[in-house]
């Protein structure tokens, strides 16, 4: 790539879940290396949900291994890989839609420093997780409307909170699903910047369905087709790759 | 205990499981199909054990019937009122959340309750049983056995094959099931799915009414009945899995037994015995033992 | 903010001069509004703090007053206010936190109807075995004191130390609302998913709110065992578990004077119900016009009486402006959770 480091942070072994008779991730090898924007892409069903599911913790494999940095994680539970530096966005917004934008990054950034047993002292007065909301809201481009309800932003908004959320724990790894999803031209332009953004200190796995966007900003593309990886490689390769022109990219 | 003894508390244990059957299987559908928690489903057993006792009379006058007439004209009247109260009432609760569907429902039991004591009054009574169905049946040598009570799981067993008849082989318990797990598709299917609901509800309905009134003459008839069955069927529904009719089976007998065997070896625990078994079922199986 | 803090400390002046403005009858059924308050406030923990609905609150209630009897020496002298209150709260936060550590495991419908399971298990055993004392319920033969100077046998007293009870707990909750934990607490009540996504594991909070809330309860049944001096299995029931969270739907649920206005409101709407001076002879059935009462109430007010004021407003705004756009949810902003 480009002569960054290339650590990986995240890696899926032979990652298999079955649904009882339904094989949905089926021994699915990934990589994530820092410095790296790797995509996965695939039509609807072919297993990319249940691979972020799979790599974030909500569901355990039924074969296989997750390791992040290095540890085996796989009977992990979700909240303990995120302390452990995951991050994670989800396709529709699971934002705290009542809070403020304030309070949504600063909730966020306690998740990486709780302190529950101080049950008396007002988070308000704790410096340290405002000074990081703020931060987080600065860089996802949200410092002007964070005092607002969240469930008032417009939709990329939300998608830009959503990511500001993410990275107020300061993770090394980010899964972002989707996150351009309904997002207008404009929008999904500042969300790519961001991205890139991103990227220099982030190992960040992108599903999605913008194709345009993938193969602008993607370092590596996986190719998913009924649970398995039928091609995985940089935009190149993958766009020659006739495999995936014809189960895929079709005459796009 | 000797084998007779036990072979009737196996048949009490039946009888009281399939009864206990027939009240859930209703709350677990109109829960697992419409999304309502109803706390009135006890209120419906009770209205139905009173229409056993209040409505013998009228009936024996304007028809000349006894038991069976009763029953018929109660069930008639069971299924107008889920009819009813499902477009007066619970077809408000469908887009509310929980808790306020559990208190909508909690008021509800109050007004059933009070109406029933402005109307019949709190006394204790007692329904007889037909009286070709009360005798007893021989069992060895020396014990005998109600025949009504044999009659009582008959009727149970009758009524769940029906359920499962109509579930699987007809075109109105496929679209329940449809229902169930899409309710926009079964509407762009032109299917009415308002009515849909309120035949589910009013079947509901109708089942608890009819456990009630075929219950009447081996229980009694009395204010609390409502509660203490709900709060049973709730922890049948709970144990079985919400919405599945085959958990709330199984869950029903396996109360049944236990409640009845406890009773008699442990007779001090016996309230609390019930409680327990969910307890240990719940620590192995968070949702049940089987999902919708 | 000012304002809700005049209101607040207004409310608490006119409660603390009421036994010298109301007769004894007022006094004592103001004493058993604020002991319901107190018990709507530990619901109010879970419900609209954490997002739990608990359908067996009483359970925790009745074993902080089956204790407060249970552990009075039968020798007839007073206990100490500072061993008979901790064994109440205590014990009613163990049971808590034992049915806690299992229903916890539950979601949604199945967590209701097991809480609710657990309080009936608590019935049974007060209602059917000797430790109970069966139906008829026990007495409480010396009420606890503290040392000289505090006589809980006198109504004044009880009266007292209810109302500093209800205070101290409403003001500490309202702090611990702005801390890490509570602000944890309402996290997971509007989004658990994400909670657990960012590294909250969420099982630990919800089992020590459910807990705290126990105790609270049991504080609560404390309160109600000394002040009646009797107690009887029908504290354990789940119409209770029912009544309580009825109080704080009508009430206002998010908001601690919510569970507080709730149980005021309630408590004098079913004195009104029973009164035979205002319904005659229908009065018997008092019943009726309480379920009618629910039943519309969380029909038409579904944000309780607390969000009255601003559901008035939001309507006026409507009519002005002719706009139909009104935000649905406001942002409930950490410093006016009061």
């Amino acid at each position: 790539m480009n002569g960054a480091s290339n650590t990986v942070l995240l890696r899926g072994h032979r990652l298999t879940r079955r649904w009882g008779g339904l094989v949905a991730v089926n021994e699915v090898d990934l990589e994530l290396h820092r410095g790296e924007v790797h995509a996965v892409i695939g039509t609807n069903g072919a297993g990319k949900s249940t691979l972020i599911n799979l790599l974030s913790g909500q569901f355990s494999p039924s074969s296989g291994r997750v390791e992040l940095l290095d540890q085996d994680v796989s009977l992990w539970p979700q909240p303990r890989r995120a302390r452990a530096g995951l991050g994670r966005s989800y396709q529709r917004n699971t934002i705290f839609g009542e809070f403020s934008g304030m309070e949504n990054c600063r909730l966020s950034a306690q998740a990486a420093q709780q302190r529950p047993w101080r049950w008396w002292q007002s988070v308000t007065s704790q410096p340290d997780l405002m000074a990081i909301a703020r931060n987080v809201a600065q860089r996802a481009g949200l410092a002007d409307c964070i005092d607002r309800p969240a469930g008032l932003l417009s939709h990329g908004q939300k998608r830009q909170l959503e990511i500001a959320m993410c990275l107020a724990t300061r993770p090394k790894v980010l899964l972002l699903d989707e996150p351009l999803a309904g997002m207008g031209a404009e929008e999904t332009e500042r969300m790519l910047v961001l991205l890139g953004d991103l990227k220099s200190d982030h190992a960040i796995l992108l599903v999605e369905h913008d194709m345009d966007a993938v193969f602008r900003i993607a370092d590596r593309i996986t190719v998913m087709v009924n649970g398995s990886v039928i091609a995985s490689g940089n935009p190149t390769e993958i766009r020659d790759n006739e495999l995936v022109q014809s189960a895929y990219l079709g005459g796009h | 205990m000797d084998l007779a003894t036990f072979l009737i508390q196996c048949l009490n244990s039946l009888q009281y499981g399939l009864l206990l059957f027939l009240v859930a299987s209703g709350l677990t559908l109109i829960f697992g199909i419409m999304g309502i928690i109803n706390l009135a489903h006890g209120s419906f057993y009770m209205i139905g054990a009173y229409m056993a006792y209040a409505l013998a009379a009228p009936v024996a006058a304007t028809f000349g019937g006894g038991f069976f007439s009763t029953l018929l004209v109660g069930l008639l009247l069971s299924v107008v009122l889920g009819y009813a109260l499902e477009w007066a009432f619970f077809s408000y609760l469908y887009d509310r959340d929980h808790l306020q569907q559990v208190l909508m429902t909690y008021g509800l039991i109050l007004v059933f309750e009070e109406l029933r004591s402005i109307i019949v009054g709190d006394d204790v009574y007692s329904v007889a049983p037909p009286p070709f169905l009360s005798g007893s049946l021989a069992l060895g040598e020396m014990m005998t056995y109600p025949v009504y009570r044999l009659f009582v799981s008959g009727v149970c067993v009758v009524l769940a094959g029906g359920m499962w008849w109509v579930f699987t082989r007809t075109r109105l318990g496929m679209m329940i099931r449809a229902g169930s797990q899409n309710r926009e598709m079964v509407q762009s299917l032109g299917i009415d799915i308002q009515l849909l609901f309120r035949i589910v509800f009013a079947a509901g309905v109708a089942l608890a009414a009819l456990a009630g009134m075929v219950a009447a003459p081996v229980s009694s008839v009395y204010p609390g009945m409502g509660s203490t069955v709900l709060i049973i069927c709730f922890v049948v529904v709970v144990i079985g899995g919400i919405g599945s009719v085959r958990g709330a089976l199984l869950a029903a007998l396996l109360i049944g037994f236990g409640d009845t065997f406890g009773k008699v070896l442990l007779p001090q625990a016996s309230g609390v015995l019930v409680y327990v078994l969910m307890a240990g079922i719940l620590l192995w199986r968070p949702m049940g033992l089987f999902k919708s | 903010m000012k304002t809700q803090i005049a209101v607040l400390v207004g409310a608490f002046l006119l409660l603390a001069a009421w036994p010298w403005i109301g007769s004894s009858y007022g006094m004592d059924l103001v004493n058993k509004i604020m002991i319901y308050a107190l018990l709507a406030l530990s619901l109010e923990v879970l419900v609209g703090g954490t997002g739990l609905i608990c359908f067996g609150q009483a359970a925790f209630f009745g074993i902080g007053a089956y204790a407060a009897v249970k552990f009075t020496p039968s020798t007839g002298e007073a206990p100490s206010l500072l061993v008979a209150l901790p064994i109440s709260i205590g014990l009613a936060g163990l049971y808590a936190l034992a049915v806690g550590a299992l229903s916890l495991r539950t979601q949604g419908v199945y967590f209701i109807m097991v809480t609710l399971a657990f309080a009936q298990m608590a019935y049974y055993v007060v209602h059917d075995t000797p430790l109970g004392g069966g139906t008829d319920g026990i007495y409480l033969y010396a009420k606890p004191a503290l040392g000289s100077w505090l006589d809980l046998d006198k109504p004044l007293a009880i009266y007292g130390f209810t109302l500093a009870s209800l205070t101290a707990v409403f003001v500490l909750l309202a702090i611990m609302r702005r801390g890490q934990f509570g602000r944890a607490l309402d996290g997971i009540r509007v989004n658990e998913l994400r909670m657990r996504a960012t590294g909250f594991s969420t099982y630990p909070y919800k089992l020590a709110a459910f807990t705290l809330s126990g105790a609270i309860a049991g504080w609560a049944g404390f309160l109600f065992a000394v002040k009646d001096g009797f107690v009887n299995p029908e504290l354990l029931s789940w119409h209770l578990s029912g009544t309580v969270l009825i109080m704080i739907i009508l009430g206002g649920m998010g908001h601690l004077r919510g569970a507080v206005m709730g149980a005021f409101a309630f408590t004098l709407l079913e004195e009104l119900f029973r009164s035979e001076a205002v319904f005659g002879s229908l009065s018997k059935h008092w019943h009726l016009g309480l379920g009618l009462f629910i039943i519309l109430s969380v029909a038409l007010l579904p944000k309780g009486l607390a969000g009255l004021p601003r559901q008035i407003r939001e309507r006026l705004a409507g009519k002005l402006l002719g706009t139909h756009h009104i935000p649905a949810d406001d942002a409930v902003r950490p410093q006016e959770n009061t």
